[in-house]
């Protein structure tokens, strides 16, 4: 976008500014508008799995609800706890709600067509995942009451024991694409089986490995069956239990801005992500991004889908899960994709 | 002009949260201060076009030491008043470590003002067309193989002792064995008898 404020007449660190802006606001408000649709959505697909009717009544199909809840909230009085350390209770919110908003600026929506073309766009993401974590930290600190600060503790052994597995398994992937570009990443998986499909999850070798990516990112975003951090029966509504009005809603959106976004993020690393699935001429006249929003309705109908019908895991059953079937199965198939990769990439070994 | 203030912005919140790290009471915000300063000398490192240590002082320093360093200030309790109470006993010590900080500050200003010395270009010359995560990893796996090998392996023994020194063989606790319940069946748990009447039946 650039070139053309440039051609507005701005100088071009102007331009720059006002294009970068511009994209930020491209990005967060459609993203905003799709985070209001996509709980409705889950309501709706919950509910349809438990022979219910969700929400129906705001508009048709009862497609306002998320708007006349938030409405509500935002009307609702912001009641912060007399025994609450002020500034980190406010900044808690805050915190998930932006770290939930910034990786989408390497997040490639078609060919070439991203905030930012950055060499380390998929450490950037593994970057800004680790920060999420703070929000939930801090906010059950700050909020100086008992269960909130259980399910602060939770969370942060949760994010931290899933976040390593997620690293390898993006290892798994950087390997094979050769780079850490999650452009260049989506143009690897280009005709990656016989010349036809696009997507690594249909090679032997990442298929298991896109498996565990998806169960790690319900367990990175706090979902069923993970969503220990908030366990009704056991801890009230978790670090959100002192929250009340736009803090809570920020925790919401922030929540599924999160889930959408690890959609994407399967969607990209392994199934193709703009690409069509099938590397043939006629499919690449359906815009890239089409195929993008396919993809993760799809992911997303497959965690409500988890969500409706996944009881919640004990605490160390889901410690188990991570440290000792994720971390030694993803080494595992590092050192599978990195010995295939040496025999048939690397000169001279055989 | 964008550089120049985020360099300016970067660097007067890396001194600002730096100093109000040890300044602060409450031990939750020092760390939290610290966090601030780990993400903005991250920032640095992106101007610098040293965009992948950047990602790695996040990952590494704020999404897992600090993480870390909260938890353990979180569970414990530290109460800063008491600590301080001893500060003169090492007055001499902090005021020589300071006198030491100082000189090599002012070594390196007189250095660099001496000229570059582009240490980094004699020793390793990389060529400019490639990005830097393949100029680190050429590096990293052909010169510096056995360094980076041995680190890699003194963290392994690091992290070998800190299994061993936390595990302890517990009685009072009976483990879940997941393959054993998935294996059970119905027949193997339930048998069907036809018991005589009135005579008791043997669990």
């Amino acid at each position: 976008m650039t070139p053309f404020f440039q051609w507005l007449g701005l100088p071009f660190e102007w331009a720059w500014f006002v294009a970068t802006i511009a994209g930020i606001l491209l990005i967060s408000l459609p993203l905003m508008l799709a985070v209001a649709m996509i709980i409705y959505v889950d309501r709706k697909i919950w509910a349809a799995m438990a022979l219910r009717r969700g929400p129906n009544v705001v508009g048709p199909l009862g497609l306002l609800q998320s708007f006349a809840d938030g409405l509500k909230v935002f009307l609702q009085e912001t009641i912060i706890p007399s025994g609450a350390n002020k500034t980190l209770f406010l900044l808690a919110p805050i915190i998930t709600f932006t770290v939930a908003l910034i990786v989408w600026a390497v997040v490639p929506f078609q060919a070439d067509v991203a905030l930012s073309h950055i060499n380390v766009g998929l450490l950037y993401v593994l970057a800004a995942s680790s920060l999420g974590v703070y929000g939930i930290i801090l906010a059950g600190w700050a909020s100086n009451s008992k269960y909130p600060f259980y399910s602060a503790i939770r969370a942060a052994a949760q994010m931290v024991s899933y976040e390593v597995s997620i690293g390898f398994v993006l290892i798994s992937v950087v390997l094979w694409a050769g780079t850490f570009n999650l452009g260049g990443i989506v143009e690897a998986q280009k005709g990656h089986v016989f010349g036809i499909i696009n997507g690594f999850f249909a090679n032997p070798l990442l298929f298991p490995m896109a498996i565990v990516f998806f169960i790690s990112s319900l367990a990175e975003t706090q979902r069923a069956p993970f969503d220990l951090t908030e366990a009704e029966s056991e801890l009230v509504a978790g670090y959100q239990t002192e929250y009340s009005s736009m803090a809570f809603a920020l925790y919401w959106l922030g929540e599924y801005a999160n889930v959408i976004l690890m959609c994407a993020l399967n969607a990209t690393l392994f199934w193709g992500g703009y690409l069509p699935p099938i590397d043939w001429a006629p499919l690449y006249y359906v815009p890239g991004i089409i195929w993008l929003l396919a993809k993760m309705c799809f992911f997303f109908f497959c965690f409500s889908w988890v969500k409706a019908t996944v009881p919640r895991y004990r605490y160390d059953q889901l410690m188990r899960l991570g440290w000792k079937i994720f971390l030694p199965l993803s080494l595992l198939f590092v050192f599978l994709v990195s010995g295939w990769l040496m025999l048939h990439r690397v000169e001279g070994i055989v | 002009m964008i550089q120049l203030l985020a360099f300016y912005l970067f660097a007067a919140v890396v001194c600002v949260s730096g100093a109000l790290t040890i300044l602060s009471r409450n031990p939750v915000h020092s760390v939290l201060w610290l966090i601030l300063a780990f993400f903005n000398a991250a920032g640095l490192m992106v101007l610098a076009h040293a965009e992948f240590i950047a990602m790695l002082l996040v990952i590494v320093y704020v999404g897992a030491v600090a993480v870390l360093f909260l938890f353990v200030v979180m569970m414990l309790n530290i109460d800063f008043a008491e600590l301080r109470s001893g500060v003169m006993k090492y007055a001499a010590v902090g005021f020589a470590l300071a006198v030491a900080l100082v000189a090599e500050i002012l070594i390196a200003v007189g250095a660099y003002s001496a000229g570059a010395l582009q240490l980094g270009r004699r020793i390793a010359p990389i060529d400019a067309k490639v990005n830097n995560i393949e100029a680190i990893g050429q590096l990293l796996y052909s010169r510096y193989l056995f360094v980076f090998e041995g680190a890699g392996l003194v963290l392994l023994v690091a992290m070998i002792g800190a299994i061993v020194l936390t595990l302890r063989p517990r009685s009072d606790v009976k483990p879940q064995n997941i393959s054993r319940q998935v294996q059970r069946r119905a027949k193997d748990a339930t048998r069907n008898v036809n018991h005589p009447v009135g005579q008791g039946v043997e669990l």
